[in-house]
């Protein structure tokens, strides 16, 4: 067990853990968060998924003491319900959801591939992609929504 | 639905006027004549009882119950609809808790496109709802002094024509209806509905794609432990030797749990208990060899079987005698997974003398009765609380999860908390079944089908273990239950009504017994044979089970006789069909996509890309909805990639509760179905399956190029509302199946429709019927 300091979604919290355990398992049963889940363990579904870095990370397979200072983005740090992101609110206009376990694999992965490129084109969402599941099959809602995530953004209607 | 679970339940309590103060008294027992839906068992909640479904608050909230249970499908928005319509209230005024077995009927499972039929028609919940409404227009006349028929009803309030106006909590707040359920009451029409029928955003969206929704696998209660099993390295091996002290350095181990050929272990974290259940020594006596995967579906077919006839005319040697033509073919649908994206978990808090279960169940009386076996207790001392889990599409590790973590629980005294790992889920989950289908037909020189036989091999075993059959999945056979026994019998000649028997009968037979025909087709020569085989692993519903294997045969082989006759497959299914829904859907289809009629083609090119359409239709379970589904694909004839580029759907459902859940339904179906067609096997070498993560177990991922889909609703006037959610992907495989004949003139005729077998099939021969 040792001490770790970490920052998730603006907020810092020191948790005393074993420092091999996955950053996933910290953030479900120390922290409370339900926004990434635990699907595969083996980095295959994204269900776990966090934004580190502007980057997409698969929460089952870093060790917590890996994290170090970056700041960890949950799917519940984009937005709040009362005022949800703009990606998430063009998913919840879309209606891109059935039973929603995988969200944050596909919320956070589209985000942080157009935040990177805000001209990725479908094919190119598409492929920042290739690593996340749904087996509801949602997949034309999601990729519709994430469409006009990208649309609004490109034409500047969003608040950063 | 961002509400904690929990703190819900506080909610509905402070009600107060709720068939059970279950604060108070959990577990007693408040009336016991109740029987439980499906005859099968005695509930403490009578369902003729209208207190059982529905109470009004003090505050005006109305708050409703279900023993139907959202998995994502959308029957929570759909139900609060209902509700709401029948009650003449917005959806914000009504509380649905559904499948808790202290405060719902019990309803048996939520399964088999049956929540539609079963709450929204003229029983159950939708029974209630109307019988609510009714009750509250009779007090309020007796309160105002006007005829019932002389009162408006809007917004909760009731209102006589000269202004006069009383609400339900006014009428009824936090008090009993103490009436049963009126069996005339009336229910809203259709061309009424104002909520209802709508495309009601699904109440649980905000909160999912904030991540702030409560899946049950973020319940935590107080003093929870974490657990983990130690599952088998194969079917059928079995205990020699637990070594406990190779665990001991583990911290934080609470204990190594050992039942019969059940392990587990207990610890103070997720990840401990990963720790100790990896390196736990296990020696483990070995299981049967299984049969080689190459040869499987002739293995199926030399077993001894459990045979049931669903029809047979006793005329097709001769009618086949006289056949111009006779066409045979051989379908094959292999084993797939339910695969769900988050692993099965389950919350156990077992005491001395009660139990309480948070589970995804689709069946949360039948898993109480069971846990209440397994753990030597009554039924009435266990309470099974449904939480949303992820996707199941049916008998996922949901019910093994939820056993398994109830003896973790018993066995540490403590509250546990169980999540599989993926190799527990995918290798030991009821796969659905893997079938072989042999067909043999008679054409008349006109193209008339004169005669059809169908004999069909099903591998099989256990099932949803139902209220006492723990043996029917894998926890309650490592704990020592057996799996229902298969007993091998010749078939009875059929008798009674027809028994679609999960669409083993093809819809175009007329499914003549005893001179009464039920079926939707014309064909009167007609047998159809089932052979159910004990399957070397355990299978149980899967989306569409036994329906999208049974159509994918079916349909696939109506559309080699229609290439045989050199017919159109539209005018050709036409010809042989006499249920007008089916013959509904599938005019719609067609004029959806302006059809044009032709013949198969004869020539084709030989390199490139070549495209081609596919029509397959279905009367799912012989009339709980009907579908008509057109695909459109193209195929790398040297890669032998498929690739479908857009479905249109024609699909009556009767009166749609919600448009836009429907579409989410019907368009993920497609979907589904098509990873289904296109990439889903479960593999297996000489000792086990070794399909056990998304690297071994194909499904097609978010970057898959999807196609358009287009959907068209038929609603006839005047019938009731049938199932939906399973009707798009049972004739996906299908479409896509003919699409492939229609653009290549190869048949396909095993799934998944792998580029190696669609190169085999081109290369086997273009043209019909090459293999017979």
């Amino acid at each position: 067990m040792s001490e770790i300091s970490l920052t998730v979604n603006g907020r810092q919290s020191l948790v005393n853990v074993d420092p091999e355990t996955p950053l996933l398992f910290v953030l479900n049963d120390e922290l409370g968060l339900r926004g990434p889940r635990f699907g595969c363990g083996m980095a295959q579904c994204g269900a776990c998924t966090v934004i580190m870095r502007g980057q997409v990370v698969r929460s089952c397979v870093m060790p917590v003491s890996a994290v170090g200072r970056d700041e960890v983005t949950t799917l519940e740090g984009l937005g709040t319900p009362e005022q949800p992101h703009s990606i998430q609110r063009a998913f919840i206009e879309e209606g891109a959801a059935q039973c929603g376990f995988c969200l944050s694999g596909v919320i956070l992965t589209a985000k942080a591939v157009l935040d990177l490129n805000p001209d990725a084109s479908d094919q190119e969402i598409r492929d920042a992609l290739g690593g996340v599941l749904c087996r509801c099959f949602t997949h034309t809602r999601m990729l519709r929504a994430i469409r006009k995530y990208a649309e609004e953004k490109k034409h500047g209607n969003l608040p950063a | 639905m961002a509400t904690s679970r929990r703190e819900f339940l506080k909610g509905c309590g402070a009600l107060g006027a709720m068939i059970v103060s279950f604060n108070a008294t959990p577990f007693s027992v408040l009336s016991a004549e109740g029987q439980g839906q499906l005859g099968t068992r005695t509930s403490h909640i009578d369902p003729q009882k209208l207190d059982s479904w529905l109470a009004v608050g003090a505050d005006g909230m109305i708050l409703a119950c279900t023993g139907k249970c959202d998995f994502g499908q959308g029957i929570f928005t759909a139900q609060t609809q209902l509700v709401a319509e029948e009650l003449c209230v917005p959806i914000t005024r009504v509380n649905l808790i559904q499948c808790d077995t202290a405060i719902t009927p019990d309803q048996g499972s939520t399964s088999g496109s049956q929540s539609t039929p079963t709450n929204f028609n003229s029983e159950n919940l939708a029974l209630a709802a109307a019988s609510a409404r009714e009750a509250l227009l009779e007090l309020a006349s007796k309160e105002l002094g006007e005829p019932v028929d002389q009162l408006t009803l809007a917004n909760g309030v009731i209102s006589t024509r000269t202004g006069r106006s009383v609400t339900y909590e006014r009428l009824l707040g936090s008090k009993r209806f103490n009436i049963p359920l009126s069996k005339t009451a009336k229910r809203r029409s259709p061309a009424q509905w104002t909520v209802l029928g709508k495309p009601v955003p699904s109440l649980d969206r905000t909160a999912l794609m904030t991540g702030q929704f409560e899946f049950l696998q973020a319940v935590r209660v107080p003093g929870m432990l974490h657990g983990r099993v130690v599952r088998p390295p194969e079917m059928g091996a079995t205990v020699a030797r637990v070594d406990e002290q190779s665990v001991q350095n583990i911290s934080g181990l609470k204990k190594v749990v050992v039942r019969k050929d059940f392990v587990g272990v207990v610890a103070e974290t997720q990840y401990q208990a990963i720790l100790a259940a990896r390196q736990l020594v296990v020696r483990w006596n070995p299981g049967p060899e299984l049969p080689p995967q190459k040869q499987f579906f002739e293995h199926l077919q030399k077993q001894p079987s459990h045979d049931v006839l669903s029809v047979d005319s006793q005329d097709i040697e001769a009618r086949l005698a006289d056949a111009s033509r006779i066409i045979r073919a051989r379908y094959t649908y292999p084993y797939q997974m339910h695969g769900s994206v988050g692993t099965s978990c389950a919350v156990a808090d077992v005491k001395p003398g009660s139990a309480t279960i948070w589970s995804a169940t689709q069946s949360a009386y039948p898993t109480r009765n069971i846990i209440a076996k397994l753990l030597n207790m009554p039924p009435d001392s266990v309470r099974v609380i449904y939480v949303r889990g992820s996707g199941c599409y049916g008998l996922n590790g949901a019910d093994a999860v939820s056993f398994d973590a109830a003896v973790l629980s018993q066995a540490v005294d403590s509250p546990v908390r169980l999540q599989f790992s993926r190799q527990d889920e995918m290798m030991w989950e009821n796969f659905g079944s893997a079938c072989v289908v042999d067909h043999r037909a008679g054409l008349a020189p006109d193209g008339q089908i004169v005669a059809w036989d169908r004999e069909d091999w099903v591998a099989s075993l256990g099932n949803r273990p139902g209220y006492d059959q723990p043996g029917n999945v894998i926890s309650g056979m490592l704990l020592g239950y057996e799996p229902e026994p298969l007993k091998p019998g010749p078939a009875k000649p059929p008798s009674g009504k027809l028994r679609n028997q999960s669409n083993t009968v093809p819809s175009y037979f007329a499914g003549c017994i005893s001179g009464s025909c039920g079926g939707g087709g014309t064909i009167r020569s007609e047998r159809v044979l089932t052979h159910t085989v004990r399957s070397p692993f355990f299978t149980g519903p899967l989306r569409s089970p036994l329906r999208i294997q049974n159509t994918f045969a079916n349909e696939c082989f109506m559309d080699e006789l229609c290439a045989h006759a050199k017919a159109d497959p539209v005018a050709f299914r036409l010809k042989h069909l006499q249920d007008s829904r089916t013959i509904g859907v599938i005019k719609a289809a067609a004029k959806a996509v302006n059809w044009e009629v032709r013949s198969p083609r004869i020539s084709r090119p030989r390199t490139g890309v070549v495209s081609g359409r596919g029509i397959a239709c279905v009367a799912y379970e012989g009339g709980n909805g009907y579908a008509a589904l057109i695909a459109y694909v193209d195929v790398h004839l040297e890669t032998g990639a498929v690739k479908p580029k857009r479905f249109v759907i024609a699909l009556d459902c009767g009166p749609i509760s919600n448009p836009d859940g429907l579409r989410n339904q019907i368009e993920s179906g497609i979907l589904q179905g098509m990873s289904r067609s296109l990439v889903e096997e479960v593999t297996w070498n000489e000792k086990r399956v070794t399909s056990i993560d998304w690297e071994t177990y194909n499904s097609l991922h978010l970057d898959y190029e999807m196609p358009a889909i287009e959907n068209v609703f038929v609603t006839p006037a005047d019938v009731p509302a049938t199932g939906a959610g399973e009707t798009s992907i049972t004739v996906t495989p299908a479409a896509i199946g003919n699409a492939i004949f229609d653009a290549t003139g190869a048949r396909l005729r095993d799934l998944p429709f792998t580029p190696e077998r669609v190169k085999a099939a081109l290369l086997e021969g273009r043209g019909v019927g090459k293999r017979a």
